[in-house]
């Protein structure tokens, strides 16, 4: 059976449904519901029809979830929502506005989006996210309370929307469900339902980025910084797709942050060797990237490949002029006094570092740092 | 969406203010606890931020590997042990703002009296997963 097939039906189900006159939260549950139900059907008897199936499905479920709870309220008489015509309109770019509606909190908008646009099914989001069905169903139940008066023909933020997919993205792998490989669908998807340079460049950042997957781990899970990756490893038509997404995206002159972060990817990717960097030009785009957005990553970053375009002491200087608080600030400052040639600073400030990661891969990486400078040095 | 441990200790934390032992108490005043406690995991179930949660026995033992062939040497409890951890919860947040605010709502579980225990409660980050996107 086809899980994928299930997913990329589920928005435009969802949407005739809201359409037919079912309100959003009701609709969302009898979709997924009616997914259940086809991931256990199919495989045994799959349909002539799939979209025409699970319609059929779901709008059942919908009827009969709306009967239970008018014999709940203990109704006399109730009028049964009647199936209106299936309109042509396609709803998926209203539900990814709705999903990321501003006045949900990050996780309730990924968790939404997941569901909702990505046709996941709770089980699934809560193991992805490892936290409990029961806690994973409640954000979703609470997530669609708050967006419950949105009016589902609003125009949305686009800008929320890549917020919530990059999240996404950059979760990574965990459980079974692969969320970079599935915010590449639902971004893929969401760029043939609206044509926007940043909806663009951030397929191509995260087809650039997914493209190194296979290189960025040891078979140990252990980090390999991007200078030692083995670059035979790199997805060359991914590259290629995403140079070409990203060159369209810059053509319509409106750049934008994704834009600009997927340029720097483009440049990596572009390097046979990482000494064929062209660091001037990443540091340019770095300056462009700093008046679009105020992330300390960025000023971070754009002080590493001034020591590539300029020497560590340059770099160093650039780093000097930031917030020492800044998360992986040490980590930088560690690799840049390295490069300075100063290692006992170095091996000093990577185990100031390891102490302040944010996760495993990057403490173990930081650490192993540190000991080999310590090696180095007895 | 990061996970934290919100962490009890029997011993190693500073004073609570209502520093009553619950054996003083009446019982009463231990089923108006236990129920807050429920409550809170329940409130937080329900706001989908529950992770889990796990009380701890304070007997236990030390043990080491004592090399090849030999049975591990269990030893104490040992009465000085500073720390000794009385529970967890584990919670799932947007922010460690939210886990500071849901910990001193924990903290504030009525004791003796029936007024908060203003317990210190210690939080932790987990580790999180290794970004995708770092440059």
């Amino acid at each position: 059976m086809d899980e994928a097939l299930i997913r990329s039906l589920t928005p435009s189900v969802l949407g005739i449904l809201v359409r037919r006159g079912a309100d959003f939260a009701a609709a969302e549950d009898a979709v997924q519901d009616a997914l259940v139900e086809a991931i256990r059907v199919w495989p045994d008897d799959p349909p002539r029809d799939p979209k025409g199936w699970l319609v059929t499905a779901a709008w059942r479920k919908f009827i009969d979830a709306t009967r239970a709870e008018t014999a709940r309220r203990r109704r006399e008489e109730h009028v049964e929502p009647e199936a209106g015509p299936v309109p042509d309109t396609d709803d998926t770019l209203q539900l990814y506005f709705l999903c990321a509606h501003p006045s949900l909190t990050p996780s309730s908008a990924v968790a939404l989006t997941l569901r909702a646009v990505g046709g996941l099914t709770t089980r699934q989001i809560a193991q992805a996210y490892l936290v409990p069905e029961a806690t994973m169903a409640q954000r979703i139940s609470r997530a669609k309370k708050t967006v419950g008066d949105v009016r589902f023909d609003q125009p949305g933020d686009v800008a929320t929307v890549l917020r919530v997919l990059y999240l996404v993205f950059n979760e990574g792998y965990s459980g079974d469900v692969d969320l970079a490989a599935e915010a590449i669908r639902l971004t893929r998807q969401l760029a043939g339902a609206i044509d926007h340079p940043e909806v663009a460049g951030l397929l191509a950042l995260m087809l650039l980025h997914h493209a190194r997957r296979a290189s960025r781990t040891a078979p140990d899970g252990s980090l390999i910084a991007l200078a030692d990756q083995d670059r035979a490893k790199w997805d060359t038509e991914l590259i290629a797709e995403g140079v070409e997404i990203l060159q369209a995206a810059l053509a319509q002159d409106r750049l934008g942050e994704f834009q600009a972060q997927a340029a720097i990817a483009a440049l990596h990717a572009d390097a046979p060797r990482a000494e064929e960097t062209d660091w001037v030009q990443i540091v340019e785009w770095y300056d462009e990237l700093a008046k679009l957005t105020d992330s300390p990553i960025v000023r971070l970053n754009r002080a590493v490949a001034v020591a590539e375009a300029d020497g560590p002491r340059a770099g160093l200087k650039a780093l000097g002029e930031l917030d020492d608080s800044l998360p992986r600030y040490t980590a930088v400052a560690a690799y840049l006094h390295e490069r300075d040639g100063d290692e006992q600073t170095a091996a000093r400030l990577y185990v100031e570092a390891a102490g302040k990661a944010s996760n495993l891969a990057e403490r173990e990486y930081l650490t192993r740092q540190a000991a080999r400078l310590n090696r180095q040095c007895r | 969406m990061a996970k934290y441990l919100l962490l009890k200790h029997y011993r190693g934390a500073p004073a609570s203010v209502n520093d009553v032992p619950m054996d003083q108490w009446t019982q009463d005043e231990i089923t108006a606890h236990i129920q807050y406690m429920r409550d809170f995991a329940d409130k937080l179930s329900a706001t989908g931020e529950y992770v889990s949660e796990q009380a701890l026995a304070p007997e236990g033992a030390w043990v080491r590997y004592d090399g090849e062939g030999k049975p591990p040497v269990t030893d104490g409890p040992f009465a000085e042990t500073k720390d000794l951890i009385a529970g967890w919860m584990i919670i799932d947040v947007d922010s460690y703002e939210r886990a500071v605010e849901l910990a001193g709502e924990l903290s504030a579980a009525p004791g003796k009296d029936g007024k908060p225990i203003h317990e210190w409660l210690e939080v932790r980050p987990f580790y999180g997963n290794a970004p995708t996107i770092t440059e």
